[in-house]
């Protein structure tokens, strides 16, 4: 390239250059784009959605209330609320009591055997959800794998009532959000300095104890990080539930499916999501102001 | 209490598997170290990286396990004892300040976790926090102080124990020379005051010289010589601790004769030096003699009396203010270094300055060599 060349090019991008803010929003503009118009807009249009009405024939009625959101304490709606919640919650403490103790066990291995568990670990997760979650149908059901085998050998005579109920849901929950909960504690425990551990013991802390006041405290923001990654998406989860919980079980997640598509409630729809939308924005926030921060 | 032997530790090896776990990767660390530390003494384990001593100091505390032997503290067989069982506490290299806990709290920690009453912990926290001189840190957290204030904590936080033993890895090492000067007879005091057995590991000659009321040099897993700071300086007990502590010209040479306890040693062609001895040396043994540079003098005159005096050319001078460094010519093969203390001038850097090139004797006295046999 000849310098004049050179000269020419130079001066087209000169305006930018000269100009740090318009810098910043030339580099931004492709992602703050696809923000915008992917993600902002349709929120935008939900929360319009939520405030409208539905008509006869499922279409939307343009006319302000709050009707939707009263719905919300309907007995009924609160009731998969808590069960939802309590499920979500249950999911959550299991990830943690399987998930902690892996992540703290691949944090302590060799650093060159690391980068393998991980791997091992997330392997099955490249395979498509719905075909997992499917797999987990085979398993459970009153003729799957478990059950068969139970019969098979002679310890049990009816099939145990796996498929269908919470704890079914449960299971493939867990199953689901485990990486989200392990790799978070990973970054964390991997992260110690365990020449703190050895002090603690070295000032009279047996194991039980230095993991109480030293290791666990210094990699709660790791579980907290991992328990808001398997919380959320476990207490919206529709697609576990639908597939695993049989007709009883119904999550938040299957309540606005339905809405939006046998239903066609879509402001009422609307108007669940955000309440879930609020919940957990309200207790993330919560999470930051109480303690989150000093940690 | 005095002269008994605070900690003892009995032909004890350490082997860590090597890459593979294959027995012939496997690494000694220590290899058959045995060493009696007195009640109250400072210690220093002296040595270069991976000589062993932080591995001996690890199994003291419990850290580590020894592969073979065993270790006493206070006449208690140590066995397979863990850290939280011993009383011993140890100053990290690192601080290992707890970052989650205040001040006041990670010196409290040892106390709370043997159950001491809250009033007692809050008093003896206190007096520890006076004593390494930060009575008002208590509130702070560690990332608030400075590396100088992070070490008195973490010497506090050890100290507050009133531990039989006083384990410290190289506490002074992330440290600037000035703080780490300072710190280091601020150390030696407080040693004096607690009455404390301190044992330390370093790999700082100087640092060890300095604190220790006795010093074990190692070297690749091994003690090579145990003895205060003085007799490590003065009388090493081989080539490599003479080379390790301070600095040392070495000439190879084969003994001549020996009169009584003065051994001759062809170092060079014609040249001999004589060297005092409490060993009997056959004529013609391969050794090496040893002498500190500022152990010579450089002279104008020879002098009669003194035992070593020879002719040299004078190579290289180089004057640092306190001293003037020389490097001085024997022979074809033999050059020395000579540390001159500037007291009065020299009179060597005197004739050297105003242009005389006369003929200079380096001169050192009998005993101020040592004869080495590796």
């Amino acid at each position: 390239m000849t310098q004049e060349k050179a000269a020419k090019k130079r001066s087209l991008l000169e305006p930018i250059r000269r100009r740090p803010g318009l810098q910043t929003l030339a580099l931004i503009s492709p992602s703050l784009f696809w923000l915008v118009v992917f993600f902002a807009m349709p929120l935008v249009i939900v929360f319009i959605y939520s405030f409208l009405k539905r008509g006869p024939y499922g279409q939307i009625v343009w006319e302000f209330n709050l009707g939707n959101y009263a719905r919300f304490f309907d007995p009924l709606y609160l009731k998969i609320f808590a069960r939802s919640f309590k499920i979500a919650g249950i999911t959550t403490l299991v990830c943690f009591l399987l998930g902690y103790p892996l992540a703290y066990w691949i944090a302590t291995r060799p650093p060159k055997w690391r980068n393998t568990l991980l791997l091992l670990l997330m392997i099955p997760f490249w395979t498509n959800f719905l075909v997992r979650t499917y797999a987990w149908v085979l398993i459970l059901r009153d003729t799957g794998l478990i059950n068969q085998a139970l019969m098979g050998l002679g310890l049990i005579s009816e099939p145990l009532p796996l498929f269908g109920t919470d704890l079914a849901i449960i299971i493939g929950l867990v199953y689901g959000w485990f990486p989200d909960m392990v790799l978070p504690c990973y970054a964390a425990i991997e992260r110690l300095d365990f020449s703190l551990v050895e002090a603690a013991q070295d000032l009279y802390a047996n194991e039980v104890r230095s993991f109480a006041r030293v290791i666990f405290p210094l990699t709660l923001p790791g579980v907290i990080a991992g328990s808001i990654l398997v919380f959320i998406p476990s207490l919206g989860a529709y697609v576990t539930p639908d597939l695993l919980g049989g007709a009883k079980s119904v999550m938040i997640g299957n309540v606005i499916q339905s809405q939006f598509l046998s239903v066609r409630d879509y402001p009422f729809g609307s108007a669940f999501s955000f309440a879930l939308m609020a919940i957990m924005l309200g207790a993330t926030l919560l999470y930051f102001r109480t303690g989150g921060r000093t940690l | 209490m005095k002269d008994s032997i605070a900690v003892e530790i009995r032909a004890v090896s350490k082997r860590f598997p090597g890459l593979g776990g294959q027995p012939e990767h496997e690494v000694v660390a220590v290899d058959g170290v045995s060493l009696q530390i007195l009640d109250g003494e400072f210690f220093s384990l002296l040595g270069p990286s991976g000589c062993g001593k932080t591995t001996t100091l690890r199994m003291i505390a419990g850290f580590e396990l020894p592969s073979a032997g065993e270790i006493y503290i206070h006449g208690r067989r140590m066995g397979l004892t863990p850290p939280y069982q011993r009383n011993t506490n140890m100053v990290f290299q690192s601080y290992a300040l707890f970052p989650h806990m205040t001040i006041a709290r990670n010196v409290a920690f040892g106390l709370e976790m043997k159950k001491v009453p809250k009033d007692e912990v809050t008093r003896r926290v206190q007096e520890a926090l006076a004593m390494v001189r930060l009575a008002d840190y208590g509130p702070r957290k560690p990332n608030q102080l400075s590396g100088g204030q992070q070490q008195r904590v973490a010497l506090a936080r050890a100290l507050v124990n009133r531990p039989e033993v006083l384990l410290l890895d190289e506490p002074l090492g992330a440290l600037d020379l000035k703080l780490r000067k300072e710190m280091q007879l601020e150390l030696k005091t407080l040693q004096r005051e607690v009455g404390i057995t301190f044992v330390y590991v370093t790999h700082d000659q100087e640092e060890a010289l300095t604190m220790s009321d006795r010093i074990a040099v190692m070297h690749l897993g091994k003690v090579l010589q145990v003895g205060a700071p003085t007799e490590i300086y003065e009388r090493p007990a081989c080539r490599f601790v003479a080379d390790f502590i301070g600095d040392t010209n070495f000439m190879a040479g084969v003994v001549e004769g020996q009169e009584g306890n003065q051994v001759t040693v062809r170092v060079d062609g014609r040249l001999s030096v004589v060297v005092d001895t409490e060993d009997e040396f056959s004529r013609g043994a391969e050794v090496t003699v040893a002498v500190r540079p500022e152990k010579i003098r450089l002279l104008l005159e020879p002098a009669r009396q003194a035992c070593n005096a020879m002719p040299c050319q004078v190579e290289q001078v180089v004057y640092v203010g306190t001293d003037t460094r020389f490097q001085v010519r024997l022979s074809d093969n033999v050059v020395l270094a000579v540390r001159e203390q500037n007291l009065l001038t020299p009179e060597v850097l005197a004739a050297h300055h105003a242009g005389d090139d006369r003929q200079v004797y380096a001169v050192w006295a009998c005993d101020s060599g040592r004869i080495l046999l590796d």
